[in-house]
């Protein structure tokens, strides 16, 4: 796994500016500074001198009062940066026709995890698979639960320590067998939205399945649980998420290299707490 | 149960670990009868595939009784099987196509990340070798879980003993698809590099696909000897120019088709393959690459070149103009074992292929750190070790 300072070199359109933008906003901001966008990140330049978090971290060993103030800016850190960038970087079209979040250069109209898997069986059935929320658990590694509260849903999502912490979603959009998009409600834990998208692939070859997501998290501990989850690495999350719906919907089962009936629940649990 | 494990470089023992258990619909449980030690155990033996961790148990070439079946197995308790090397769910665009050693499911989510970092996808899952595939428990212990039973092992019948059928299990196969990916022709000359276990049964698959010549090339007495019972004519790289040779023994032109069996610890002591082992042993992963060079250089233009042997990383001074302006084809891969199980199997019970011959040592399987150190030592007379889980003394 990479630090969280790592972040910085994996988003798209690294200017020093943004970096520096974007750390300040980590370094405790927090939401009201990811609100603000492109002010903040204008702020950042004459804010910061430090280049890496784990510089700002060092120093606040040497100074015993700023250590939570570090830490705090550490647990914002990934989370900020990823809504900061989302707001630096939409609606700046691209040059070709791959998907946005694949260019090298700062235009991607996502700063958050995209990708895309075919799998051998009609779009039908993924759809309905897919629609039916709660069976997410069976291959959403993180996802506990997803369950209808009134008239939209509540995730339950685990996070470090036995924690785990609500997000709240409504579908905003829904096209038979083809797309589901959603986005949390006022009240959710942590601001997200993202859409599956299910098109034919040539001939024989299945369904191509699209998945997008975007994450803004709050501060405090939870938040920091919420980073570490899905913000450190989304696209890393969205890879493995869609693999193991690919491997559930084509084998019928989740591969697992576990030799016992308690390893798997290890790994669970490794997966969970790391 | 008891299992071999791997713990570092040159440190394998047979240990207690806890026994495997049906976790998904489609597993199996295997009670082992006989397991090989492979040629490519000794890159996992010798520290050169990355991903193996301490405690891993090994083995991919094994065949047993099945003790256990999942709710969606097709197999049933008692029966006699072989299990490929290879795990693939039958499923996916990869199997559908029978590239079985491609299969899109086999390896877990979380496992893909690093040889898709190294090789631009990821690896499709083997039993027994390294995380980068997987991390699957091997089959050189008492029992063993077998993922998508109902796709992978071929149930072999009573009259045929483990001795003759084991091989189906990588070696056989992998020696087969050496030689179908050298597209053999009946005038055809072949030259093999390598005459240990896939070697001599590609030496022995090219003359049943009816090639005119085929050449071996080693160093090891015995395992040539073995090469010419086969009906190869042989070459023993110390005594003799190898690429001299064979173009006067192919009248002038080169050989038609080669077939790499020897993979990325070759012998040689040309300068750059001593570079290369230097690189090796520093952990710097370049591949040693000698016999495939030659083989390149020794090919005649629009030639084939089949490797079955296995490589993990790079390797330096690749002769990448010669594979081009001889306008050279290249097939390799890790073998699509289920797609050559059930005519093997028909080709050794009619007579038309015997693998026995290669069989130097039975062990049981406490003595398996034994079997790896001689077979990795004396590698001219331990041609083949097979362990098994119920033998108490070595034949």
């Amino acid at each position: 796994m990479k630090k969280a300072g790592n972040v910085f070199d994996r988003l798209p359109g690294r200017t020093e500016l943004d970096r520096e933008g974007l750390r300040d906003m980590a370094r405790g901001r927090g939401r009201k500074a990811a609100a603000e966008g492109r002010k903040a990140i204008g702020r950042g330049k004459r804010a910061l001198a430090g280049r890496h978090a784990e510089t700002a971290g060092s120093r606040a060993r040497e100074n015993a009062p700023g250590i939570a103030g570090a830490m705090t800016g550490l647990a914002l850190l990934a989370g900020s940066v990823a809504f900061g960038a989302f707001l630096a970087r939409r609606h700046k079209g691209g040059k070709d026709d791959a998907p946005g979040f694949t260019r090298k250069q700062g235009d991607n109209d996502h700063a958050v995890g995209g990708r895309t898997v075919t799998i051998r069986r009609p779009a039908a059935d993924l759809y309905s698979f897919w629609r039916d929320f709660q069976n997410l658990p069976h291959f959403m590694e993180n996802v506990e639960d997803v369950r209808p509260h009134g008239d939209h849903e509540a995730w339950v999502v685990k996070a470090p320590g036995g924690q785990t912490v609500e997000l709240h979603t409504r579908v905003s959009e829904e096209i038979e067998n083809r797309r589901i998009s959603w986005e949390s409600v006022e009240h959710s834990d942590i601001w997200t939205r993202g859409h599956v998208e299910f098109s034919d692939a040539p001939g024989e070859r299945g369904t191509r399945v699209s998945l997008r997501i975007e994450y803004a998290p709050p501060g405090g501990a939870i938040g920091k649980g919420i980073a570490k989850l899905f913000l450190r690495e989304p696209d890393v999350q969205a890879r493995h998420d869609l693999k193991r719906f690919k491997m559930l919907m084509e084998a019928g089962e989740v591969a697992t290299s576990a030799h016992t009936k308690q390893a798997a629940k290890n790994v669970a649990h490794q997966q969970e707490t790391a | 149960m008891r299992a071999l494990t791997w713990h570092g470089t040159h440190d394998v023992r047979v240990e207690d670990v806890p026994d495997p258990e049906i976790i998904n619909p489609r597993d199996a449980v295997i009670k082992i009868t006989s397991t090989a030690i492979c040629g490519s155990d000794l890159h996992l033996y010798d520290g050169v595939i990355p991903g193996v961790r301490p405690g891993d148990v090994l083995g991919h070439e094994f065949m047993g009784e099945v003790v256990e079946t999942g709710t969606e197995s097709t197999l049933r308790k008692g029966q006699r099987v072989v299990v490929p090397f290879t795990i693939s769910c039958g499923k996916c665009f990869h199997c559908e196509v029978q590239q079985y050693s491609a299969c899109e499911n086999s390896n877990p989510a979380d496992k893909q990340d690093m040889s898709a970092t190294l090789y631009g996808h990821p690896m499709s899952a083997l039993f027994g070798y390294s995380h980068l595939t997987g991390g699957y428990s091997g089959g050189q212990a008492e029992y063993v879980r077998v993922p998508f039973s109902d796709v992978g092992p071929i149930v072999v019948p009573d009259h045929l003993d483990d001795d003759q059928v084991l091989f189906l299990s990588d070696i056989l196969p992998t020696g087969w698809m050496g030689a179908e990916n050298a597209e053999i022709g009946p005038d055809d000359t072949v030259a093999v590099w390598g005459c240990g276990p896939v070697g001599l049964f590609a030496i022995q698959s090219a003359i049943v696909m009816g090639a005119a010549r085929v050449i071996a090339i080693d160093h090891h007495p015995h395992r040539l000897e073995l090469a010419k019972q086969l009906g190869a004519d042989v070459i023993d790289f110390t005594k003799t120019d190898v690429r001299e040779a064979l173009m006067e023994m192919s009248g002038g032109i080169g050989v038609d088709a080669v077939i790499d069996a020897v993979g990325m610890e070759a012998h040689g002591f040309a300068v750059d393959n001593m570079i290369d082992m230097v690189k090796q042993k520093v952990g710097m992963g370049a591949d040693r690459a000698s016999a495939l060079k030659q083989a390149i250089l020794a090919v005649r233009p629009g030639g084939r070149v089949s490797i079955p042997g296995v490589y993990g990383g790079m390797t330096d001074k690749f002769p990448l103009g010669a594979l081009m302006e001889k306008g050279l084809q290249v097939k390799t891969g890790q073998t699509h074992v289920q797609r050559y199980t059930k005519d093997l199997l028909e080709k050794i019970e009619d007579g038309t292929i015997d693998t026995t011959f290669l069989i130097s040592h039975r062990l049981p399987l406490e003595e398996a750190a034994r079997g790896y150190k001689c077979f990795h030592d004396e590698q001219d007379s331990w041609t083949k070790v097979v362990l098994k889980p119920e033998m108490k003394e070595a034949a």
